[in-house]
């Protein structure tokens, strides 16, 4: 059966052609889309049974398809790896992806782009695979570009917008800035360690290079650039809420679910290298402890739902950024796996909710829905509890408790950081409860126009079952997960409390959360706004709204200069010679087409006179 | 053989062409451009016919008859199309076909 994975990519680039190069009606569409990807899931789960039921001898199980190229000593391949970190990730995204796509078909009927739409879903897919299962980082490179290029293509979709092509540049450029950092670490990783694939590079380099060498610090470095960058981290984090510019089903797996964690995959991938550049693992911990901050703040401050959920994303990326950081590698996966269930979830009910509001994004107008689209509320309450963190029930509190323990428990744990993980608990349970009982609760504000159909609620019932049930597995979910990514805990435990005690300061902390949301935002919304009109709070909300400056500072930073520098560039002196020997051309093409006067006689004049000349010049020289 | 001396003929010759080139650029009616042309023609035929009588060759008369024939087949074919425009055009003035210019 193992065999078969090659299939599990393989079938979504297919379709993905398919859907590319034939114009088909939109049920055809549909059903391709769809049973791709649901026949890509059902290959994955076909295999992860075989791999549980007969685990290869080594712990994992290499596919070699064929030689990609053989260059100097350079000679990657076409291998698919498989372990249990890389089958978490593919069956979590390939059923996730299925569920999103038959939200989709309903959700993006009458698009005029719906072949296009589904292509590049599919291709995204397929691109995504690509990157989990890769053997080497080239490959994972090539999936890594690809998923790249889906989240420009699907950013700016409706592209008859200038501004949603905008925000698809935005992403595509600043994630480019992490992806050279990621090339030009790949390239040291070769020139040092002579190979790309990746168990190879990990056995090497634990060979070659001492604990915190320079060496393993910049490699990992340059790695975390590339990280930072896809999944929208400090100091890149700035294109992801632009990235909403999409249809919402594009946000829920792509800028959600999958491709914002494939930073969190490389960085537990290449673990190895991590532990042996404590300072650079220090860094993760750090980047994710600020990222999961600054964007709770920000996400406080919003307006529109889907930014709301989009700074709730680089927020909850940051706690697996924490996680990787201190050392609690399957904390991360975890979170990861329940992360993608809670948040597509969220997205999509965001999405019921935008649909039938004739596309109303800004929850201050909304409110009251939860008579009106009552399978939204409830599948969106869930998810929410389970974002916030509502202890001993749902899929979040269990992932999200056991990363916060490890922050204090971990290698590189501290209190400092524990500290701060919690105070993300309580920012959480804040802008997701401010959220709900905005769009939800109160009284309605506007006309529901639309109703979802069964196509966009059965994937929201499914995720909702699995945003609670997916916490419950996390004691198998470790012992899987234990062969690849140990958990590290410190070496010599200094803890003054258990993580039982952790896990109570969290639920507390989460009931301070909700209940501040419910004071603010229910009871005494006329305190909140006296709050937010007062100098300081205004500031504020201003600044933490325009997400800490960051896209002010790149602007003046980086745009504009370079604006600046292409349009002092565009009268340039050197181009100025080639457009002369043009302008000169012209100016001999305008005279002699002036002799072309279509009077026979001057012709006839023309050539006479040429020929008086001729013999004058024959005789008189 | 000691008749006309060659450069009377070639006076002749000149001032045949001469004209010949001046009612070509003058004229503005085409069958008198033609008539002109024949007289240039005719020209260049009398310098050839004088060269060859100065030399006592026949060569001189052979090129004057090619001429001749050249010069048919050339009246010919131009007042073919001269007719032809006249039908379309109502006009023979040579300056109205200008329509091809720059």
């Amino acid at each position: 059966m193992l065999q078969l994975l090659w299939l599990v990519p393989g079938i979504p680039i297919a379709s993905a052609l398919t859907l590319a190069l034939f114009r088909l009606s939109q049920r055809t569409v549909a059903w391709i889309g769809t049973c791709s990807i649901a026949a890509s899931s059902l290959v994955s789960l076909l295999v992860t049974i075989s791999f549980l039921n007969t685990p290869p001898a080594s712990g994992a199980y290499t596919q070699v398809l064929w030689r990609w190229f053989d260059v100097s000593g350079l000679r990657p391949e076409m291998a698919l790896y498989l372990d249990p970190l890389s089958i978490i990730m593919m069956v979590v995204v390939t059923f996730v992806s299925f569920l999103i796509h038959l939200y989709a078909t309903e959700f993006m009927s009458g698009d005029d782009g719906y072949g296009r739409f589904f292509a590049y879903m599919n291709l995204f897919v397929g691109c995504m695979l690509t990157l989990i299962l890769a053997d080497n980082l080239l490959l994972l490179y090539l999936g890594w570009e690809g998923v790249g290029l889906c989240s420009y293509l699907l950013i700016g979709f409706w592209y008859r917008d200038p501004a949603n092509g905008r925000a698809g540049r935005k992403a595509f450029i600043v994630t480019r800035a992490g992806d050279t950092a990621m090339v030009i670490g790949l390239f040291l990783l070769f020139h040092e360690l002579g190979t790309l694939n990746i168990q190879d590079l990990m056995h090497r380099a634990v060979q070659h290079w001492p604990v915190g060498s320079s060496a393993a610090l910049t490699a990992a470095l340059l790695l975390l650039g590339g990280a930072v960058g896809k999944s929208a981290q400090l100091p890149l984090q700035t294109w992801l809420p632009d990235a909403m510019a999409g249809p919402t089903p594009v946000s829920a797996l792509i800028h959600a679910a999958t491709m914002v964690t494939a930073g969190v995959y490389l960085i537990a991938r290449t673990h190895v290298l991590y532990s042996l550049a404590p300072r650079a693992q220090f860094a993760v911990a750090v980047i994710g402890a600020a990222t999961l901050l600054m964007a709770g703040f920000s996400a406080l401050t919003q307006h529109d739902l889907k930014r709301v959920l989009a700074y709730s994303t680089i927020s909850q990326i940051g706690y697996m950024f924490l996680a990787l950081g201190v050392g609690a590698w399957p904390a991360a996966i975890f979170h990861f796996m329940t992360h993608a269930f809670f948040k597509a979830l969220l997205f999509l009910g965001a999405g019921i909710v935008i649909e039938s509001l004739n596309g109303e994004h800004d929850i201050f107008r909304m409110g009251g829905l939860r008579k009106e689209l009552p399978v939204a509320f409830w599948t969106f309450l869930i998810a929410g509890c389970s974002l916030a963190g509502l202890p001993l029930i749902t899929a979040g509190a269990f992932s999200k408790g056991w990363i916060i323990w490890g922050a204090y428990s971990a290698t590189n744990g501290s209190a400092g950081l524990w500290a701060v993980a919690l105070s993300g608990v309580f920012l959480t349970a804040l802008y997701t409860f401010r959220m709900i009982f905005l769009v939800f609760f109160g009284q309605q504000n506007s006309q529901v126009t639309r109703k979802p159909g069964q196509a966009m609620i059965i994937p929201c019932l499914i995720l909702a079952f699995l945003s609670i049930a997916g916490g419950y597995i996390k004691t198998p979910f470790a012992r899987f997960l234990d062969a690849v990514l140990p958990w590290n805990s410190a070496a010599t435990p200094s803890v003054s409390f258990g993580e039982n005690a952790s896990e109570g300061f969290t639920a507390v902390v989460f009931l301070l959360g909700v209940g501040l949301a419910y004071m603010l935002f229910l009871r005494q919304r006329k305190f909140a706004a006296t709050l937010t009109s007062s100098a300081i709070g205004s500031a504020l909300h201003r600044f933490w709204f325009a997400d800490w400056g960051m896209d002010w500072l790149y602007d003046r930073l980086f745009v504009l200069p370079v604006i600046w520098l292409a349009k002092a560039g565009k009268g340039d002196r050197i181009d100025g010679i080639y457009t002369g020997v043009g302008q000169v051309n012209e100016l001999v093409w305008r005279g002699m087409s002036r002799t072309q006067s279509g009077r026979l006689r001057w012709y006839a004049a023309a050539i006479a006179a040429g020929t008086v000349v001729l013999i004058g010049v024959v005789l008189f020289s | 053989m000691n008749g006309v001396p060659m450069a009377y003929g070639l006076i002749l010759a000149g001032i045949l062409f001469a004209l010949g080139l001046a009612g070509l650029l003058l004229r503005r009616n085409l069958l008198l451009i033609l008539v002109s042309i024949e007289i240039m023609l005719n020209g260049a035929g009398v310098a050839f016919v004088a060269a060859g009588s100065r030399w006592g060759q026949p060569d001189g008369q052979v090129m004057f008859l090619f001429i001749l024939a050249a010069a048919a087949a050339e009246v010919s074919v131009g007042l073919a199309l001269l007719l032809t425009y006249f039908h379309r055009r109502q006009t023979l003035d040579a300056d109205s076909m200008n329509e091809m210019r720059g």
